[in-house]
C-alpha cells in the first residue's frame, strides 16, 4: 500500500491535471462559439453556390461536352482522397473518427483494384496515415500558422486539387471531414467533389435562366470556385467539430479527474485513520502490560 | 411598394448584406454593366471588377467587388463574391495598395490577355473611386 506521502503527491498531481483540462475546456468552449458562428455564416455561400451549379447543370444543353470537373473523366481508375484533420491533439475521437472513415474507404478502393492517392490536410491525419499508407500520401498541407479557417487557405488546397486534376493525375476526388451536428455529435463525412455528384434532389423549378456569357463559360469558371468553396465549408465544419469534440473530451477528463481525487482522498483518510488507530492500540496495549 | 425586391450579398465567411427593399441594382457584369429591376428574367452572370450600386428606399449604397457571380431568380438577387467592401468604409491607403499590387501584376508579361483586361479594369475602377 502506498504511503501517506505518496497518496498526497498523487492527489496533488491529479488536481493540477484537472486544472489544465478544465482550462482547456473553457478555451475550447470559447473557440467553439466562434467557430460555430462562422460555420453557420459560411453556409449560405456554399449552399447558394451549390444551387447555382445545380440550376446550371440541369440547364446545360450539351452534356457530352460538359466540363470535366462536372462530368468526370469518363473512368474511375485513380482516386484522390483529401483527408482533413486538425493540427492539434487532445480532442477526443475527432481525428480518429475521420481516419477510421477514410481507412474503410481506402480499403474498399484498393479491393476494387483502383489506384489511390492521398492528400492530408492537418498534421494529425498525416501522423496517423503515414504508417499504413505512407507511400500513397502525395502531399501534406498544414495551416498551423493561421488561427482560424479562412477562405484563402481553402483556395490554396482547391487550386492544388484542380491543378492535379488538370494534369490528369486522378479521376475522382473525395474529401473527408467531420460535419458539425452539435457539441457532442460530429459525423465523419465523405463527400465527392470531382466529378460533382448530382444525385441530389432533382431540380424542381424548370424555369429557364438567361446566361451571360453562355453556360459553358460560366460553368468552367464556376466549378473551380465551387471546389474551393466546398473545401472551405469542410474546413469550417471541421474547426467547429474540433472545438466541440475537444470541449466534450476535456469535460470528461475533468470529471474523471474529480472522481479520482475523491477516491484517492478517501484512501488517504482511511490510511491516515488506520495509522492513528494502530498507534493507539500500541499505546493501550503497552499500558495494559505494565 | 410593388417595385421592390430582395438583394443578398454573401461572401465565403458570412452573409455580407441583405436588403428587402431594393428598387434597382446595377452590377458590373462580365459583358458590361447591367441594371436589374423587379421582375427581371432569371439570369446568371459573372462580375468583373467594378462597382455594385444598390438603390433602395433607404438610399443608395455602393460596393466594390473584384469578382463574383450574380443570380437573379423569383425577385431574389444573390451576389456571391469573395472580395467586397463598402465604398464608404474604404480607406485611401488600402485602395492605393490594391492599385499598386494590380499594377505590378500588369507588368508581369506572363499573364494572358483576359487577365490583363480584368486587371486593367480593376485599376481603372479603383482609380476612379480614389
Amino acid at each position: 500500500m502506498a504511503s501517506l506521502d505518496d497518496l498526497k503527491k498523487r492527489i496533488a498531481s491529479v488536481k493540477s491535471t484537472q486544472k489544465i483540462t478544465k482550462a482547456m475546456k473553457m478555451v475550447a468552449a470559447a473557440k467553439l462559439r466562434k467557430a460555430q458562428e462562422s460555420a453557420e455564416k459560411g453556409r449560405p455561400y456554399s449552399e447558394k453556390m451549390n444551387n447555382v451549379i445545380l440550376n446550371l447543370s440541369t440547364g446545360i444543353s450539351d452534356k457530352e461536352n460538359a466540363p470535366k470537373l462536372l462530368s468526370g473523366t469518363g473512368n474511375e481508375k485513380v482516386h484522390l482522397c483529401v483527408v482533413m484533420t486538425s493540427d492539434r491533439g487532445l480532442c477526443g475521437g475527432f481525428n480518429s473518427n475521420i481516419i477510421k472513415k477514410a481507412k474503410s474507404f481506402f480499403s474498399k478502393i484498393l479491393d476494387q483494384g483502383k489506384e489511390l492517392k492521398i492528400i492530408t490536410v492537418g498534421s494529425k491525419g498525416n501522423d496517423q496515415l503515414k504508417r499504413a499508407y505512407g507511400d500513397r500520401i502525395i502531399e501534406n498541407i498544414s495551416f498551423k500558422e493561421s488561427k482560424n479557417a479562412n477562405y484563402f487557405d481553402a483556395d490554396k488546397v482547391g487550386k492544388k486539387v484542380i491543378e492535379k486534376f488538370e494534369a490528369g493525375e486522378f479521376d475522382v476526388c473525395t474529401i473527408f471531414y467531420n460535419r458539425f451536428k452539435n457539441v457532442i455529435t460530429q459525423i465523419p463525412q465523405a463527400q465527392q467533389i470531382i466529378p460533382l455528384n448530382n444525385d441530389a434532389e432533382e431540380n424542381t423549378s424548370d424555369e429557364s435562366y438567361e446566361f451571360e456569357p453562355d453556360e459553358d463559360e460560366i460553368l468552367t469558371n464556376l466549378l473551380p470556385k465551387n471546389i474551393s468553396t466546398q473545401i472551405f465549408k469542410a474546413m469550417l465544419e471541421n474547426s467547429a467539430s474540433e472545438q466541440g469534440s475537444r470541449m466534450s473530451a476535456m469535460d470528461n477528463a475533468t470529471r474523471n479527474a474529480g472522481e479520482m481525487v475523491d477516491k484517492l482522498t478517501i484512501e488517504y483518510n482511511r490510511s491516515r485513520q488506520a495509522a492513528i488507530t494502530k498507534e493507539l492500540i500500541e499505546i493501550i496495549s503497552g499500558a495494559e502490560s505494565l | 411598394m410593388s417595385d421592390e425586391f430582395k438583394v443578398e450579398i454573401v461572401n465565403p465567411e458570412k452573409s455580407f448584406l441583405s436588403k428587402e427593399d431594393a428598387t434597382e441594382v446595377v452590377v458590373p457584369a462580365f459583358e458590361g454593366e447591367m441594371g436589374i429591376l423587379k421582375d427581371h428574367i432569371s439570369i446568371i452572370s459573372f462580375l468583373k471588377p467594378g462597382i455594385i450600386t444598390i438603390q433602395s428606399k433607404s438610399g443608395e449604397e455602393k460596393f466594390f467587388a473584384e469578382d463574383g457571380i450574380v443570380e437573379f431568380k423569383d425577385n431574389n438577387l444573390s451576389i456571391l463574391t469573395s472580395s467586397i467592401f463598402n465604398l464608404k468604409d474604404a480607406d485611401k491607403n488600402r485602395i492605393h495598395e490594391l492599385i499598386k499590387i494590380a499594377e505590378e501584376k500588369t507588368n508581369n508579361t506572363e499573364i494572358n490577355d483576359q487577365m490583363k483586361y480584368l486587371i486593367d479594369q480593376k485599376i481603372d475602377v479603383l482609380k476612379s473611386i480614389n
